[in-house]
């Protein structure tokens, strides 16, 4: 069967409205042969549900049949009239819309903002669906004391600029019991200074609804998870146990104590935030930039010298090396990649044709394959 | 990576803008694991270059230890991503990925074939553009290729490929391709007007006909997967429709700005255009279309947007702005499908929160007309509905809202049910049309009612019946239980025997009948508590049999909870915390339970305390635990 013969085939066996549409008329007008030009949106046309909307030209050809009955076909050619949106203007028209539609229902909603590119994004994409007002619910950033400096200089200029409550986090009671990765293993550290840091938070504060910058492209566990997603009083996530998310509707009701997290980001991918932020001029961190910084080797990753904490041992081998930061987190589990990227484009170029997946300068989830997922059942965001 | 065009290396900047204007296109696969349906998703990542060096590590390691294809990858396991998945080899949820093309961006989600996931093929086909539906080409059309056939199209799919797997098992036979193409074509006539098949020979193990056209089968000359899913117009009817935009939030900075944002469903508006906003029907013209970073001159279906108007409209969220010349129907009773996602049934008569664009209502599902059998797409007669079955439904809201037919617009046609106890989805719907001449059939029944009492004190009410001789306990347990109920939020009410009987029962005595007709009013009070939604806690003696059975009988089923506080006579006796006991062997008190009147114990109470063993708080505990296991809070 060749080609042509398939798409008659198909077309006469099903109707396909946005190419080719037969009307049955009323017997009285005469057989005609009309071209028409119609405006894109056709507002006046009696055919407009059917037919598409971008329309550049049409040929209509009237035909009569043996009984009578007028038949009109209809051909037309499609075309770009109305501006139709990029993949990019959807993920944002969706984020935004996630954002206002889950305020509304929550009694006490926070923004967790991690100072990384994904919360730069999400933080701009909130000024965005609230605008002219400013956001209303605060940020807040579980700090772990590990995190970069830069970080914690560029999340309190960022906070004051837009004029948002920023709330700081740390658990104490790790503080008290000098909890640190070189110290306690990366695993233990985020499990005291990260996941109970952040459960501590949210209760302290009676947050019912929490923003948190995670996509569903990070990782596999990630990629079933909704977004908006139920956690206990306990703040455990049971993935077995998930509300159905149909069409752009969210159910966020919860009683007391429960809560939501929620996750704008979720549908889009890596790639997608790196070119948002260039088209948009987002601002991030510096360290995502290659620059000249002193790195050891620890644990099978390089790691930056950003304080007298890194032990003595481990300072004295440090070297000056051209290193960027893929993802942020504390200095000390985040492995830095050495590059020459020092723009944007650079930065995308060296995304595209490298072959590492994104997750793999943290230390957290190598070890193995499901632990992002069990990490969440407890708490971690 | 997948993008591998040479201009990534040569002229990033030239890429980038070229992919800045790509288009999205959301597609749900649909089949079972068998028919090859995860393997293909995997072979898109893969044949994209999607995967990266060290998941392809992790995928070969993985492939060794789960896999089902030997020493070969095992693409499936690139996506069945659930730890529990991967033990059981099946794909149980659904699950988002995403790809791109050098011409398009792709958001996939996978979802489970059987039917017992028939909700989560419904939950990934509502956000989707496209179906791909597998057939395994040794089977041909399936049941489950006509249930999902019917629910992408219910769920306002239009265009659907047809998948025809595993050519490569039947050595890449034309006429066995043909036949199940001119069978589905056949089956398809019963589906929605106007959808579009396109079916494609393929081997998604071995790579036939996915990125490019196979050298297999040089009689087929239609397009490859990818090709087809690359430039399928994604024809976006939503812009030709008439505008539609439900308010989400209003925007008040300060008082000299008040604007409604929302997300435009359908059609475009710009500054003077006319609108209306329903349900109010009020009418005025759009000033302003606000986004971050200036106003713009004309905004589509799709856009996030706010919109400022000439006149002070009063407008708030869960409105509809519509355009003034076509607006949305305004209607409290419809006729509506509804998929149920539940395990407990649909009961009509119940009700339950309906969320349609920005809207919450109760809604009141007032009868089933029939079911739509989802394997064979005949009516059949139902009474409920269970979990993944579909029925034609009628439903009365608390209040009128704008809405049009699911099958016109899927953003104002498309709702949901939520649990109001549980906070569950527990069921998705299409509006169909109005129910007009029955404007005032069912509202009747939304009157307050034991029901109503109950949901809105999140309980189950319960009539806990303490019985045990005088001095078991039944009073310091019931007290316990209640103070723990109390905490946990529940509405709760004692009626104690010794209280009870300086009031409403003064007036009787200790004989025989007189603890019957004590019984007898105290089950009533205890029923018409439980009528207003409470737990109540009745601590009486009640020695009787035949009256607890009486008190049981006159409750609503699973309400009557017999608590047999089990502490012997003898203990009893020893604490005798009131003196009692003492008097009634002095002579001093008659027909004294135990003494000289008999105590008949439970013979299968609900549950049973030891109070020698135990502690007060431990009997509390122990009924917390059991209501709980029972559903009563949940």
């Amino acid at each position: 069967m060749t080609g042509k013969d398939q798409c008659v085939r198909r077309e006469t066996l099903v109707k396909r409205p946005s190419m080719s549409e037969t009307i049955v008329c009323t017997p009285s007008v005469e057989a005609a042969c009309v071209t028409k030009t119609r405006p894109a949106s056709g507002q006046n046309s009696p055919f407009r549900k059917n037919i598409h909307s971008l329309l550049l030209w049409q040929l209509w050809v009237w035909l009569r049949l043996p009984n009578g009955s007028l038949v009109c076909f209809v051909s037309a050619a499609e075309g770009h009239i109305v501006a139709e949106l990029t993949h990019l203007d959807r993920l944002e028209a969706e984020s935004i819309h996630i954002m206002r539609e889950v305020i509304s229902d929550a009694e006490n909603p926070v923004m967790l903002y991690s100072v990384g590119k994904d919360s730069a994004v999400m933080l701009h994409l909130a000024m965005k669906a609230f605008y002219p007002s400013v956001p209303p619910f605060p940020l807040m950033h579980v700090d772990t004391t590990w995190k970069f400096k830069e970080m914690i200089a560029f999340r309190d200029r960022k906070a004051a600029e837009i004029g948002m409550d920023l709330i700081v986090h740390t658990n104490q009671d790790g503080v008290e019991q000098g909890v640190g990765p070189f110290t306690h293993g990366s695993s233990l550290h985020t499990d005291i200074m990260k996941t109970t840091a952040l459960k501590q938070a949210l209760n302290k504060y009676k947050f019912d609804l929490a923003f948190g910058g995670a996509r569903r492209d990070e990782e596999k566990s990630r990629a079933k998870e909704r977004i908006c997603s139920f956690r206990t009083a306990e703040h455990r996530w049971d993935p077995k146990n998930q509300r159905p998310e149909l069409w752009s509707l969210y159910n966020t009701r919860i009683r007391k104590g429960e809560s939501i997290r929620c996750f704008p980001l979720s549908n889009w991918t890596e790639l997608d935030i790196w070119q948002y932020i260039r088209k948009e001029n987002i601002e991030i961190v510096p360290l995502y930039y290659a620059a000249k910084r002193p790195v050891v080797e620890w644990e099978g990753s390089q790691i930056m010298v950003d304080d007298d904490r890194v032990p003595e041992a481990l300072r004295v081998t440090a070297v000056e090396k051209y290193v960027r930061f893929r993802t942020l987190g504390c200095y000390p589990l985040t492995g830095a990649v050495e590059s020459r990227a020092d723009t944007l484009e650079d930065i995308i170029q060296e995304m595209l044709l490298t072959t590492s997946s994104e997750r793999q300068g943290r230390t957290i989830d190598r070890d193995q394959a499901a632990s992002m997922e069990k990490k969440k059942q407890e708490g971690y965001f | 990576m997948s993008h591998q065009s040479d201009l990534i290396a040569e002229d990033i900047s030239a890429y980038l803008e070229a992919h800045e204007n790509k288009s999205l296109l959301r597609f749900i696969t649909c089949g079972s694991v068998d028919d090859g349906k995860s393997t293909l998703i995997g072979r898109l990542l893969y044949d994209s270059k999607m995967i990266f060096e060290d998941q392809l590590d992790a995928l070969e390691t993985d492939s060794k230890k789960h896999g089902t294809q030997g020493d070969q990858i095992d693409f499936a396991l690139l996506v069945d991503g659930l730890a529990a998945e991967r033990e059981q080899g099946i794909t149980i949820d659904v699950a988002y990925r995403f790809f791109s093309t050098d011409k398009r961006k792709f958001i996939v989600a996978d979802t489970p074939g059987h039917e017992q996931y028939t909700r989560n093929m419904a939950t990934g086909a509502s956000t989707a553009d496209l179906a791909i539906l597998m057939i395994d080409a040794r089977k041909g059309i399936l049941t489950q290729t006509r249930r999902h056939s019917f629910i992408a199209s219910s769920l306002g799919i239009r265009k659907l490929v047809l998948a025809i797997n595993k050519m490569d098992l039947v050595e890449y036979d034309e006429a066995i391709y043909n036949n199940i193409e001119q069978d589905f074509l056949e089956f398809a006539q019963e589906l929605n007007a106007g959808i579009e098949i396109q079916a494609i020979p393929m081997s998604a193990l071995a790579g036939d006909n996915i990125t490019s056209n196979s050298a297999n089968t040089p009689w087929y000359s239609g397009p490859a997967l990818m090709e087809y899913l690359e430039t399928v117009p994604v024809g976006d009817e939503r812009m030709a429709a008439p505008f539609r935009m439900p308010v989400q939030w209003v925007n008040r900075p300060n008082l000299d700005f008040r604007g409604f944002s929302g997300q435009i469903a359908s059609g475009t508006i710009k500054p003077g255009d006319r609108i209306k906003t329903l349900p109010s029907a009020k009418e005025t013209t759009v000033e302003r279309v606000v986004v971050h970073g200036g106003d713009l001159k004309e905004a589509v279906a799709g856009q996030s947007v706010t919109l400022t108007f000439a006149d002070e409209v009063d407008t708030s969220r869960g409105d509809v702005i519509c355009a003034a010349s076509e607006p949305a129907e305004v209607a409290d009773q419809f006729q509506a499908r509804i998929l149920w996602m539940s395990d407990d049934a649909m009961l009509p008569g119940r009700r339950y929160i309906m969320k349609m664009g920005s809207k919450s209502v109760t809604a009141l599902v007032s009868g089933l007309k029939y079911q739509i059998d989802v394997n064979t797409l005949q009516d059949k007669p139902g009474k409920t509905l269970a979990l993944n079955e579909v029925g034609v439904c009628t439903l009365g809201l608390d209040q009128p809202i704008a809405f049009d037919p699911y099958d016109i617009n899927r953003e104002t046609g498309g709702f949901i049910l939520i649990d109001r106890l549980t906070n569950n989805t527990v069921g998705l719907g299409l509006l169909d049309f109005a129910l007009r001449r029955a404007g005032n059939i069912h509202w009747q029944a939304l009157d307050v009612d034991r029901e109503t009492l109950a949901e809105q004190k999140e309980q189950k009410p319960a009539v806990l019946w303490f019985t045990g001789l005088s001095g078991s306990g039944k009073s310091t347990i019931a007290n316990a239980l209640q103070k723990k109920l109390y905490s946990m939020g529940k509405h709760t009410f004692v009626l104690d025997g010794d209280n009870v009987r300086h009031g409403l029962n003064r007036d009787l005595g200790f004989t025989d009948e007189d603890r019957v007709e004590n019984i007898r009013r105290v089950s009533n009070v205890a029923k018409l508590m439980s009528d207003a939604g409470l737990i109540t806690l009745v601590s009486f003696i009640s020695p009787f049999r035949s009256e607890r059975r009486m008190a049981r009988n006159m409750m609503t089923d699973g309400e009557f909870v017999e608590i047999h506080v089990d502490t012997p006579l003898d203990v009893a006796e020893q604490r005798d915390v009131k003196g009692l006991y003492k008097r009634a062997r002095a002579g001093e008190i008659k027909n004294f339970t135990g003494i000289d009147s008999p105590y008949e114990p439970p013979q299968s109470p609900e549950i049973t305390i030891n109070t020698v063993n135990s502690t007060a708080e431990e009997g509390a505990d122990q009924i917390v635990k059991w209501m709980q296991d029972k559903g009563f809070f949940s």
